[in-house]
């Protein structure tokens, strides 16, 4: 097998087109014949009774078809893609400034906006709830609290050598995707609806543009080019652009495009969460963790969203890769007048992980040890430390491994008695090192999701058209695909296209999320393969004339009893032979179940580990920082193509470091988005990025049970930012001279910076 | 009235019916049917948009400059020769930046990919590429989501230079020089001159007139607030106003030589507008933003307004009747407002060597290092004789109104021995100099802190070195060396 790509790096599947900008866009399409486009015209207050609303106006102006608002829908005007409690188009009331009041449908964006002017809608403004301590001062939540507790956590803390007691927050993160949202509906005949969606979700699309418009989910198709990122901000929220869209061509009977510029994007679509919690961690002598119990709060925004799932994931992760022996820990998500808040990469995982983060800091920094040595000395292991909070067992904990060997490879106990004697002699700058484990559960929580379908065509001259659930939003997920496909039928790469995914190719998809993408879709296409080689083997036998059990397909032939046959042959040969050359194949993840009443069971099929050391030098006048250094060691398994794994690794580093130090989502008191826009909302740049990263994948790290040893990568690394914060709390202590604990809050602008210096100095 | 008429991808194009205001982007995307340029945020800051042109470099040849085509509209480009990531590929190959994007694994969702690569392609053809830190400014301005940029950056560092002897580089050749332009569509009016008595004909007969001529800023109007400007009047095509000379120890910049062309002339002759030129902008910003502008738009924070303001630069304003000099101190009159009477343009900036006693340095602190609004910006100049302060210039953006000069804390310094005493004397007449406001960018506190420390490190800095530089990568926008 020779030629297999499998576990060989390659390029990205469409690295050409993307390069020549051949790589077509949902914007980018062809633009069918009498296309109209849709203009939402969305609340600019937080809270609002709409008094009246009156598109007759804007209707009659030049190039509009029509004014739409809730009564125009025919079918359901509530939305959800788990609760349907999000009114499409504002009802009586809007619940945020964003809220769609109305869609303008006319020829040109032009002609929209200045319709948009002649819209009559008043509203009277309501007093809103725009922070999280305003929701739980006033008792509202979107959830009950989900608690997972184990162990006697008072008596832990009674018997403690240190107890940190405090709070931790964090920020919001725009997904900041470079494609916005986009969505083109196709109008057919007998009702038919073909919807060309920028989603991570197309079955969600399908079943609520049904929903919206009073359909069966037969009569839509929801088909997905590729996207140019996601990131989680199109898993639920892509739908109410596609369900606009299909509104529009419903009501007008012609194509109908919506796509939003950068900032209507920024103010009307949901972020990461932004999470408070009010913490006890308990630490015996030796500096392990004996009890954690944490309060911890998302503000879910003005509906449900996935707020409920991201709350869980924050839950089941607030223990990262430590230890507790005892806990209690129960989340809550609050309702608050902002945007509905939604799935972003890390998916709660990174928020919950903070508040633990944040203990061994303190109480590092407190007790005056290197919090590498804490963290390390609370690292899972060996049974009886081997047994989550919620019961499930974590059989091989590699994360004592991967520090071992970064430890070594980061070069760390020098490095850090190196900047102990720099900051000592250096007045203005100072610098900073961490350590920064992840433990990560893969599956989607909600276990039903964890199935998969594909769909595998072979043409007789040979070649194949490769079909899955799964949608491309940059990760590689066709390129790993198409590898598994290709390394089945021992044919190359080139031999096999991947499709763009299609709802009625591949029915009830689960969203490509939850880093499940290649783990899900990947044992899917190989079922598929298998059917087909199932059948293709006998016929290759008979060509061949050797047993079926030698029949081995490799460098685009089959071969067999010393002979050799072109892989096209065989594919003539089979429907000659009247034999199937298209099969399904479908996969669902076994074993994984959760009860959250009891706050028990095994939610995750396996965990993915990482680590990072980080190195941060820091300016005491203005509070910037540079990240110095980073070097990464992460467990992608056996990964299926270590450049696109590595790529994922370093982007999601990259994007978790701008969300804790530089990505500031700002509402003004009103709920007013103050960022909305490249200008406002700063993402890192290159400058931002280190001149020394050296990232590693884990070696021999074959994952027992998944797609060919691999494992999911795309959300872990995200995590192994946060050891920035405990880089830059290092450098910042070095300004004090008395020591302690360090006051940073969370994103670390160079504001946030400069304040805790100035703390450290004077306090 | 005449067609516009430019050179796109190999093809001359024609454009009769479009409205001035349409930017290149729309045109490409709709007109053109050429959807592999992008649009990312409409403002020139993620570079998805990315085109290139061929235009001047700073020593007169033509040269490649990628811009943002989001903020230029399509008479802009008349009369130039304008390349897209559509027109790459020669005889179906791979142009050498989009071979090394492919080769590095530079894309993942591709959608920033078509500006990166426009944006690797001036960076190829360049010739001035020859420092590490102009790689970080070359890319700066096309945000990534997806690679965390390391590849991009070894497929940068890879092509930075490289000059490949082929069909651009033959085309390097052709005349960039903008031309006269006189184009009415849509009930809208855009006026190109190329000479000032011409121009101030337009801007007699024409009252409703907007002066432009990068549109790095007022593009905005048009791409956020959708502005269907009546009159537009362009100053691009006028050659004297994009001359720069440095004669008699006084250079003169004029108000529309790109700042890229700026920064290029002025890193080893007038060192502290260079170090606020590195992180004024993107790389496609100041390929087409220019000082007028800068100091026309009269931001409370113009980055350029307070290193021309410490550096004692004088403005030439120029009208139908004859040109007259302000100081800058003077020029700026209230917020967004300036000394120009109507009818009348900056014609260039004058701004004299630094005297060889002098210190000086700029300053630009923001929330992300490149391609960011500052939080405060800062021009410090002290002129120490004897060990005695005899001349201080203190100026600050992001601190009030308009950019100002600290004066009561330049006369704390005056007459002072230049001490760390004086120098904190002049750091406790800020605290109350200025009452800047707090918003998204910082708070009251952290500016007049920042504004602060600034002071206390160029007292720092200029102990070794008086006009000091950035070093390559380093950690803040004061103290260049680390433990200084």
């Amino acid at each position: 097998m020779s030629t297999s790509p499998l576990h060989k790096s390659s390029s990205h599947e469409s690295a050409v087109e993307h390069v020549t900008g051949d790589a077509r866009y949902v914007d980018d399409l062809p633009e069918p014949r009498d296309m109209l486009v849709g203009l939402p015209i969305y609340s600019p207050h937080a809270r609002a009774k709409i008094v009246s609303r009156d598109g007759t106006v804007a209707r009659l102006l030049p190039g509009i078809h029509a004014v739409l608002f809730a009564d125009d829908v025919p079918g359901d005007n509530l939305i959800g893609p788990i609760v349907h409690d999000e009114p499409l188009f504002a009802e009586d009331e809007v619940l945020c400034v964003g809220h769609t009041v109305a869609l303008i449908v006319g020829e040109s964006l032009v002609q929209c906006r200045a319709a948009a002017e002649h819209l009559a809608i008043e509203y009277d403004v309501l007093e809103p709830t725009l922070t999280i301590a305003d929701a739980i001062a006033a008792e509202q939540f979107h959830t009950a609290p989900h608690r997972i507790a184990r162990g006697d956590v008072d008596g832990a803390i009674e018997a403690a050598a240190e107890v940190i007691r405090g709070t931790a927050s964090n920020g919001g993160q725009d997904h900041f995707y470079l494609e916005t949202q986009a969505a083109l509906a196709l109008p057919g005949e007998r009702g038919q609806m073909h919807i060309y969606s920028s989603t991570q979700h197309p079955t969600e699309i399908q079943k609520l543009v049904a929903l919206v418009l009073g359909k069966r989910a037969a009569d839509v198709v929801c088909e997905v080019p590729r996207m140019g990122g996601g990131f989680g901000g199109k898993e639920s929220q892509a739908s109410q652009w596609a369900a606009f869209a299909a509104l529009g061509a419903q009501v007008t009977g012609r194509p109908c495009k919506v796509w939003l510029d950068r900032d209507r994007d920024m103010v009307q679509t949901g972020n990461r969460h932004p999470f408070w919690t009010r913490y006890e961690a308990a630490f015996d002598e030796t500096g392990r963790i004996t009890a954690l119990r944490a309060n911890i709060y998302s503000d879910g925004g003005f509906s449900l969203d996935l707020s409920g799932a991201v709350l869980d994931r924050a839950v089941f992760h607030l223990d990262n890769a430590y230890y507790l022996p005892a806990c209690e820990l129960v989340g809550q998500v609050c309702k608050t007048n902002l945007p509905s808040n939604t799935a972003f990469r890390g998916f709660g995982g990174p928020q919950g992980m903070v508040v633990v983060e944040d203990a061994i800091n303190r109480y590092a920094e407190r007790t005056g040890q290197d919090p590498a040595v804490v963290r390390a000395r609370n690292h899972y292991g060996d049974a009886p430390r081997n047994t989550a909070p919620y019961g499930q067992e974590i059989p091989d904990p590699r994360v004592d491994r991967v520090w071992r060997e970064l430890k070594v490879s980061s070069d760390y106990e020098q490095r850090r008695a190196d900047i102990d004697t720099f900051n000592a002699t250096s007045r203005w700058v100072k610098r900073g090192i961490a350590y920064q484990p992840v433990k990560f559960g893969i599956s989607f929580t909600a276990s039903m999701l964890n199935q998969a379908g594909a769909l595998v065509l072979i043409y007789t001259d040979g070649t194949i058209q490769l079909n899955h659930g799964g949608t491309e939003m940059g990760q590689g997920l066709h390129s790993k695909m198409v590898a598994i496909c290709a390394h089945a039928f021992g044919v190359s790469t080139g031999q096999i296209r991947a499709m763009n995914t299609r709802t009625d190719k591949i029915p009830n998809t689960s969203p490509t999320a939850a880093s499940s993408g290649s783990d899900l879709n990947g044992q899917a296409v190989q079922d598929a393969c298998d059917q087909l080689l199932a059948r293709m083997r006998p016929v290759a036998a008979t060509l061949l004339k050797c047993d079926e059990e030698g029949v081995t397909f490799a460098d685009d032939a089959v071969h067999g009893g010393g002979a050799s046959v072109p892989f096209t042959e065989l594919t003539l040969a089979c429907w000659l032979g009247q034999v199937s050359l298209h099969a399904a194949g479908f996969y669902r993840t076994p074993g994984i179940h959760y009860d959250h009443a009891t706050g028990s069971g095994e939610p995750f099929f396996y965990f993915a580990y990482g680590a990072s050391v980080l190195e941060v030098e820091v300016n005491g006048l203005t509070g910037e920082h540079r990240l110095q250094r980073v070097d990464i060691l992460h467990d992608a398994g056996n990964s299926l193509n270590p450049s696109i794994d590595i790529g994922q690794v370093e982007g999601a580093f990259i994007q978790g470091y701008g969300w804790l130090t530089m990505e500031e989502v700002i509402y003004s008191d009103t709920g007013v988005l103050k960022t909305p826009g490249a200008s406002t909302y700063k993402v890192p740049a290159m400058g931002d990025v280190p001149l020394q990263m050296n990232v590693a994948l884990l070696s021999q790290a074959d994952q027992f049970s998944t797609i060919h040893g691999s494992k999911a990568v795309g959300e872990p690394p995200f995590m192994l930012a946060l050891g920035v914060v405990t880089a830059l709390r290092h450098a910042i202590g070095g300004f004090s001279t008395k020591g302690g604990e360090v006051e940073l809050a969370i994103p670390a602008t160079p504001e946030a910076i400069l304040r805790a210096v100035v703390n450290t100095t004077t306090a | 009235m005449d067609p516009i008429t430019f050179n796109l991808d190999g093809e001359q194009v024609v454009i009769t019916d479009h409205s001035p205001t349409t930017t290149a982007l729309q045109w490409l995307r709709g007109a053109q049917r050429k959807t592999g340029t992008k649009e990312g945020c409409a403002e020139g800051d993620c570079g998805a948009c990315t085109i290139a042109i061929l235009d001047h470099d700073a020593h007169g040849g033509p040269s490649w400059r990628s811009i943002n085509s989001c903020l230029v509209l399509v008479p802009m480009l008349h009369g130039r020769t304008v390349v897209t990531v559509e027109g790459l590929k020669t005889d179906g190959e791979l142009h050498p930046v989009q071979d090394a994007m492919v080769r590095h694994m530079g894309s993942q969702c591709g959608y920033c990919t078509p500006g990166v690569v426009m944006t690797m392609f001036e960076g190829c053809y360049r010739k001035d590429l020859d420092a590490d830190w102009k790689v970080d400014d070359q890319m700066c301005g096309t945000l990534c989501r997806c690679t965390g940029y390391r590849p991009i950056r070894d497929a940068a560092l890879e092509t930075k230079g490289l000059r490949p002897d082929d069909r651009f580089a033959a085309l390097e050749f052709s005349s960039p020089v903008p031309r006269d332009l006189t184009y009415v569509a849509a009930g809208q009016r855009y006026f190109q001159p190329s000479s000032t008595a011409a121009l101030f004909d337009v801007l007699a007969t024409n009252e409703d007139a907007r002066i432009v001529c990068g549109m790095t800023d007022l593009g905005l109007d048009v791409t956020k607030k959708h502005v269907a400007f009546p009159c537009l009047v362009s100053l691009e095509a006028i050659p004297e106003l994009r001359q720069m000379t440095h004669t008699d120890g006084v250079w003169r910049i004029g108000a529309t030589v790109p700042l890229s062309e700026v920064e290029d002339r002025v890193q080893d002759g007038l060192i502290p507008l260079a170090r606020m030129l590195r992180y004024f902008g993107a790389r496609q910003i100041k390929n087409r933003a220019t000082v007028g502008g800068n100091l026309c738009t009269a931001s409370p924070i113009g980055d350029l307004a307070p290193a021309l303001l410490a550096l004692g630069a004088t403005v030439v304003v120029l009208g139908a009747e004859g040109e007259r000099r302000v100081p800058l101190s003077e020029f700026f009159l209230e917020y967004r407002k300036t000394a120009l009477q109507p009818g009348e343009i900056l014609a260039a900036v004058e701004v004299p060597d630094v005297p060889a006693g002098a210190r000086c340095a700029t300053y630009k602190v923001s929330k992300r290092r490149e391609l960011d609004i500052s939080a405060v910006s800062a021009g410090l100049y002290v002129m120490v004789d004897d060990g005695t302060v005899t001349e201080a210039r203190l100026a600050f953006g992001g601190m009030a109104a308009t950019p100002a000069r600290a004066t009561s804390a330049e006369q704390a310094m005056v007459g002072q021995p230049w001490t760390h005493d004086t120098v904190e004397a002049a750091v406790a007449c800020l605290a109350t100099e200025f009452t800047p406001f707090s918003d998204h960018r910082g708070t009251a506190w952290y500016r007049t802190t920042v504004a602060q420390n600034l002071l206390r490190g160029f007292y720092e800095e200029t102990h070794t070195v008086r006009q000091p530089s950035l070093a390559y990568r380093h950690t803040g926008t004061v103290l260049t060396e680390a433990g200084a």
